[in-house]
């Protein structure tokens, strides 16, 4: 093609262009504009050009810088040497020694749990590290009740609730927990532990305010992190230190004239401290200062109140006064699976935007019955509530007025029994909390040794997930003994002196009087 | 709706609603010997473990196909379930009349788990060798992506405006909690809500259909009719029983009888309900330590280690293995909850096109030479988290592209398996077993029992010594509960059929139906001219609708049909490529898929739905003694390079060739 030919070319396809430009509608309008004010003012078409051009290229640019300012340019070589150069740290860090410990002491139970539950060593022994309070676990009937599930459902509902996972007895189950707390609808997570985790941040986006207490357990934590909030801390069941935080928020939003969603986070029973909180003061705080309140009910559900429908019930608070009640389903009532109790905009809200529920299949229809058989025992036998807590007393009565080195931070009515030591041990000892959880471990061991298997407060998550940065939340290892209606007074009595005898011979061995002398 | 709930154990509780006594078969039939020696001795039952209990299921069920199926080189599960429950009868022969509660009895087997029709339908999941290539994405013509454009402006322009005025002026509860009122803010942003209250529920029966029953080869839909639009429905108390197209049933273990059940019963009676407590208090049972062992030797890892969630094993499995000074590089669509583990884990993330192995090495180039942002410290580890198949797209990942990347890159490989496990593979051990790799070579290997095992919960397998750490950091193992006695037999029991150890040739027919049902329906689908997305093995068919309105419409005139399938649109998928998406299962056989296509057929027509044009596959096949090696010699020879011919095929023509086509290279 030699140069006339490319010039006729190039001109016969500008012609075309300009014709079809001329054809667009509102083109003349465009071409009269601009030789106008060229003709007019060329300085100003020339600024409206490079507008125009700006204009593209911001259009194009990508809209987010690909490289932060101290972006190094490096020739591919130099890259090829790095890549070859970089040696990454192993995926795992090798298993500190109390790890190890720990991990070859957890003891493999044979055959059903139950009060007594058979080791793989083939002893038998009794069980309170459990959550089985009120042994529904061995309930025939309610086995029977599973096992017609099972006969018409299956085991596993093999899909998201959005995608036909929902059955009709996750819908029975829900309106049963719905009816048993008195909210006016509740939804079913297939997890209890991931439910809360799930549930702050549907409601709490960047931006908003959660007020939340400082001893609240590791998934509430996560929960936390994940919604991207601005988070204050008061100071653990402390209603004054809550008070002056929220009433500060308060404050610094009306004279910013916004306002966000704000929550109040925590527990009904503490998983980590065992007290239970001030629910009618909580109400009245949150009410006078216009925030909502998320309980995370998870350690109380089924076991405070006269039903056991938790602290609502305890405290005779009326339950849609609290915003969001957050529950298990695993612990006590014997099933799977957690739930979120609330309004029904609460609720309907979750079946879309929570990740656990959205993104993960339904519950399987076995638990969700189980759930329900379990909560209508609680419900028409609350006896064995009554049973339980005079084991809890009778226990008590063993540990916290008779031990030398331990105290219990438990609520009374609490069956899971935290033992922590006492500080004037702790101080004189100067034990840092790896110390602390040693001992403990060794007191487990002593007393499984006894014939009693109890456990530990499992701490270290959420230490470690704490970081430097939260010096301040004094999380403690405890002595977790966990009761059950199962076994008679009498045992509790004897499990309790066994466990006391451990904790004493733990703490006056040799080995750990001179380590902390020596430390 | 709140309901009283009843008074325990007296039999009108709960259940009793829902359930049809007399569909369930009475589980003293089976006369057990070993059963009856359970319930005699307590004692006795204790010492039996779980492998004893399994060992049990497996006499129980081993007799009945040596009747008619052994001898056969297929054993048909048909015969294994139905003469399961009379084991000490002799083995019924074929022409033997059968008695009505036994007919009734297979009807209700075969429609959790379809007869298999004929035994060609099989095929072997297996990669062949040559690099995986992206599968062609087809492209509908510039019309449907117009008017694509045009509904969702007017839906959203419409959606505003209603918004706007009902903010201000409506009394309606709807915008209840999109107002600031005495002194709250809104419960949620209206912008976080839009696309719910706008868009969603506009079609909202679509979605969260109730079921009952068992969620096998068919599923029973609740009837119910919304009168205020969507916002609440009245269930009829009848059901509908429906093709089940949905459900991730992958290898059909959504079984209520059967060698599984019958376990799962056993276990129930023996172990109770739970454990009531986490793994590391007093959770861990003799059971689960087998199941974990079990799925180690399963997936071909040293360890493992199990959840009692899918959702969670990611979400807590992240933290546990990477935190401040790691970089995660995650496919950008990866599911939800590998992105929640990502972010609580406290790395940088960065995300990756979908399967794309050059934009992969671009950024694993760039984080290595550029190390950690501001300080340029070199990364502590780079973890690169991608799923086995995926969800929505119906791709698999490009395992060996990854792994020679990951010879030059040393960077750690995080693989979730959980569609991919069970569904993948001559063995269903997964995406390793489907291309042929070594599972060594990856670092962790994570996967659902939700899918293919009909249970609940997940795994995490690796090294031993990094299943030992994980142990003892994963906050989800100290923590959370553990699985369930019933979910937990649910496993080992499904498991052991697929691995063969139970029920021997069971497992391997449920494998080979799943992958010749995909290849058998993709095809079919393609050649009718649909769009199709994803692997040709792949189990998870997505089909393309683009218009929003075809969503519901699909939707509603395939259960007029009688099928059930799932139907996403924006924000699961991008904006313009709505898609329904139909899970095939082994609990499928040819009838079913054919019904499927003779349906789809009907609706593309109705819908203008058959906009492909075949250069994703379904076209006609070449002339006689034409090879597929001297295809574009052939082309050439007659001008027809570059010629592709929409395909169009008629449902006769689809349903007679496409059994044996499907078993051939697809085009
Ligand atoms: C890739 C992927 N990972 C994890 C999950 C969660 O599994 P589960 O349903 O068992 O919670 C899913 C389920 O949808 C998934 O698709």
């Amino acid at each position: 093609m030699d140069l006339h030919e490319a010039q006729a070319y190039l001109q016969a396809s500008l012609h075309e262009i300009s014709e079809a430009f001329q054809k667009v509608p509102g083109s003349a309008v465009l071409i009269r504009y601009i030789q106008s004010s060229y003709q007019n003012d060329p300085v100003r078409s020339a600024i409206e050009l490079i507008l125009v051009i700006f204009f593209v290229r911001y259009l194009l640019s990508p809209s987010y810088p690909t490289h932060d300012p101290n972006y190094v340019k490096l020739r591919e070589d130099e890259i090829d040497e790095l890549v070859k150069e970089w040696e990454p740290e192993p995926l795992v860090s090798p298993q500190s020694a109390l790890q190890e410990a720990e991990a070859e002491k957890v003891p493999v139970i044979v055959g059903p749990t139950g009060p007594k539950v058979k080791l793989a060593n083939g002893r038998t022994v009794t069980n309170l590290a459990s959550y089985n309070f009120y042994n529904l676990n061995a309930s025939e009937s309610i086995k029977e009740k599973a096992i017609q599930t099972l006969r018409t459902y299956g085991v596993g509902p093999c899909g998201p609730p959005q995608f036909y996972g929902t059955q009709d007895v996750h819908m029975n189950t829900e309106a049963d927990i719905a009816a048993f707390l008195g909210t006016q609808s509740s939804i079913l997570y297939a997890h209890a532990f991931s439910t809360i985790t799930s549930v702050i941040p549907c409601f709490c986006k960047r931006g908003d305010v959660i007020v939340a207490d400082k001893m609240v357990n590791y998934p509430i934590r996560k929960g936390l992190e994940a919604s991207r909030s601005t988070i204050r801390w008061y100071n653990h069941n402390d209603m004054e230190d809550l008070e002056k935080v929220m009433s500060k928020v308060a404050q610094e939003q009306a004279k910013k004239k916004i306002l966000t969603r704000r929550f109040i986070v925590t527990e009904g029973l503490f998983e980590m401290v065992g007290d239970c909180s001030d629910l009618p003061k909580l109400i009245e705080l949150k009410e006078k200062y216009k925030f909502r309140l998320a309980l995370d009910e998870t350690n109380s559900f089924g076991v405070l109140g006269r039903n056991g429908r938790g602290l609502t019930e305890a405290q005779n608070v009326d339950s849609e006064a609290v915003d969001v009640i957050i529950g298990s389903l695993s612990g006590p009532l014997c099933a799977a699976g957690g739930f979120c109790a609330g309004s029904k905009d609460v609720v309907q809200h979750q079946r879309i935007n929570a990740a656990a529920y959205t993104y993960s299949a339904a519950l399987p229809a076995m638990s969700a019955v189980t759930a329900s058989e379990t909560l209508n025992v609680l419900q028409c036998n609350p006896d064995i509530l009554i049973q339980c807590r005079e084991n809890i007393r009778a226990m008590r009565a063993q540990l916290d007025p008779r031990s030398d080195w331990v105290k219990c931070t438990s609520d009374p009515e609490n069956p899971v029994m935290l033992l922590v030591l006492k500080p004037e041990v702790i101080q004189s000892r100067r034990l840092t909390i790896e110390d602390q959880d040693r001992l403990f471990l060794e007191c487990c061991e002593e007393s499984l040794a006894n014939g009693v298997l109890i456990t530990r407060l499992k701490c270290m998550p959420l230490i470690d997930s704490l970081g430097p940065l939260n010096a301040d939340v004094n999380i403690q290892p405890a002595l977790k003994v966990c009761i059950t209606s199962g076994l008679s007074k009498k045992e509790i009595e004897k499990a309790g002196i066994t466990i006391r005898h451990a904790i004493t011979k733990v703490m006056t061995r040799k080995t750990n009087r001179q380590a902390n002398l020596s430390g | 709706m709140p309901r009283k709930i009843s008074i325990p154990f007296t039999g009108s509780s709960t259940m009793s609603q829902s359930e049809r006594p007399g569909e369930r078969r009475p589980s003293q039939s089976r006369g057990n010997r070993l059963s009856q020696f359970f319930s005699s001795s307590p004692k006795a039952k204790d010492q039996l473990s779980a492998q004893q209990a399994l060992m049990a299921m497996q006499n129980n069920s081993t007799p009945s196909i040596t009747g008619p199926g052994l001898s056969l080189p297929s054993i048909s599960l048909s015969t294994v379930a139905t003469s399961e429950p009379h084991a000490d009868e002799p083995p019924k022969t074929i022409f033997q009349p059968t008695s009505s509660s036994e007919t009734s009895l297979q009807k209700r087997f075969e429609a959790q788990f379809g007869p298999l029709l004929h035994p060609t339908h099989r095929y072997v999941s297996k990669h062949h060798g040559e690099p995986l290539q992206a599968p062609v994405i087809d492209e509908p013509p510039y019309y449907y992506v117009l008017t694509t454009y045009i509904s969702y402006l007017l839906l959203l322009a419409l959606g505003h405006i209603r918004d706007f005025f009902g903010k201000r002026f409506s009394k309606k509860p709807l915008y209840r909690t999109l107002r600031a009122a005495n002194g709250y803010a809104p419960l949620n942003d209206d912008f976080d809500s839009f696309y719910t209250r706008r868009l969603k529920l506009r079609i909202d029966d679509v979605f969260a259909r109730t079921s009952t029953g068992v969620p096998g080869r068919f599923i029973n839909l609740m009837d119910r009719v919304s009168d205020n639009f969507n916002e609440s429905y009245n269930y009829l108390g009848t059901t509908t029983e429906t093709l089940n197209m949905s459900s991730y049933n992958y290898l059909g273990f959504a079984q209520s009888e059967g060698p599984c059940a019958n376990a799962v019963e056993e276990c129930v009676r023996r172990f109770g309900l739970s454990f009531c407590s986490s793994r590391a208090d007093a959770g861990t049972s003799d059971l689960v330590c087998e199941v974990e062992r079990e799925i180690a030797a399963f997936v071909g890892k040293p360890s493992a280690m199990v959840f009692s969630m899918g959702f969670v094993t990611n979400a807590s499995s992240f933290p546990a293995l990477v935190s401040k000074g790691c970089l995660i590089l995650s496919d950008e669509l990866n599911h939800a909850s590998i992105r929640l583990g990502a972010r609580l884990s406290g790395a940088v993330i960065r995300s990756f096109k979908h399967n794309d192995m050059m934009d992969l090495e671009k950024r694993l180039r760039e984080a290595i030479a550029q190390g950690q942002p501001r300080t340029h410290r070199p990364w502590k580890k780079i973890l690169v988290a991608v799923e086995g198949l995926y969800s929505m797209e119906g791709t698999m990942c490009d395992l060996p592209g990854i792994l020679n990347l990951k010879d030059t890159y040393k960077f750690a490989l995080y693989v979730d398996e959980a569609h991919s496990v069970g569904a993948l593979g001559p063995n269903g051990r997964g995406i390793c077993d489907y291309f042929g790799i070594d599972p060594s070579r990856v670092d962790i290997l994570m996967g659902t029992l939700t899918k293919s095992f009909g249970a609940n919960g997940g795994y995490v397998a690796a090294d031993k010594h990094i299943i030992d750490k994980l142990r003892s950091t994963n906050a989800a193992t100290m923590l959370g509960e553990s699985p369930t006695p019933a979910v937990l037999m649910q496993i080992l029991a499904s498991l052991k059929i697929i691995t063969g150890e139970m029920v021997p040739g069971e497992g391997e027919e449920r494998l080979q139906r799943i992958a010749f049902n995909s290849r058998y329906l993709r095809l079919g689908l393609k050649r009718l001219g649909l769009i199709v997305y994803g692997h040709d093995d792949s189990p998870i068919i997505p089909i393309a609708l683009y218009n929003p309105a075809k969503i519901s419409a699909f939707s509603h005139e395939m259960l007029k049909r009688k099928i059930s399938v799932v139907v996403v649109g924006y924000p699961a998928t991008p904006l313009i490529s709505s898609r329904a998406r139909f899970c095939v299962s082994s609990a499928h056989n040819k009838d079913d898929l054919d019904r499927l296509l003779a349906a789809c057929d009907e609706v593309g027509d109705i819908l203008q739905l058959k906009f492909s044009t075949g250069i994703a596959g379904g076209l006609k096949p070449l002339p006689e003694g034409v090879s597929p090696e001297n295809e574009a010699a052939w082309r050439r020879a007659n001008g027809l390079e570059g010629v592709i011919e929409a395909p169009r095929w008629s449902l006769e023509d689809v349903i007679a060739l496409g059994a044996a086509d499907a078993k051939v290279r697809l085009r």
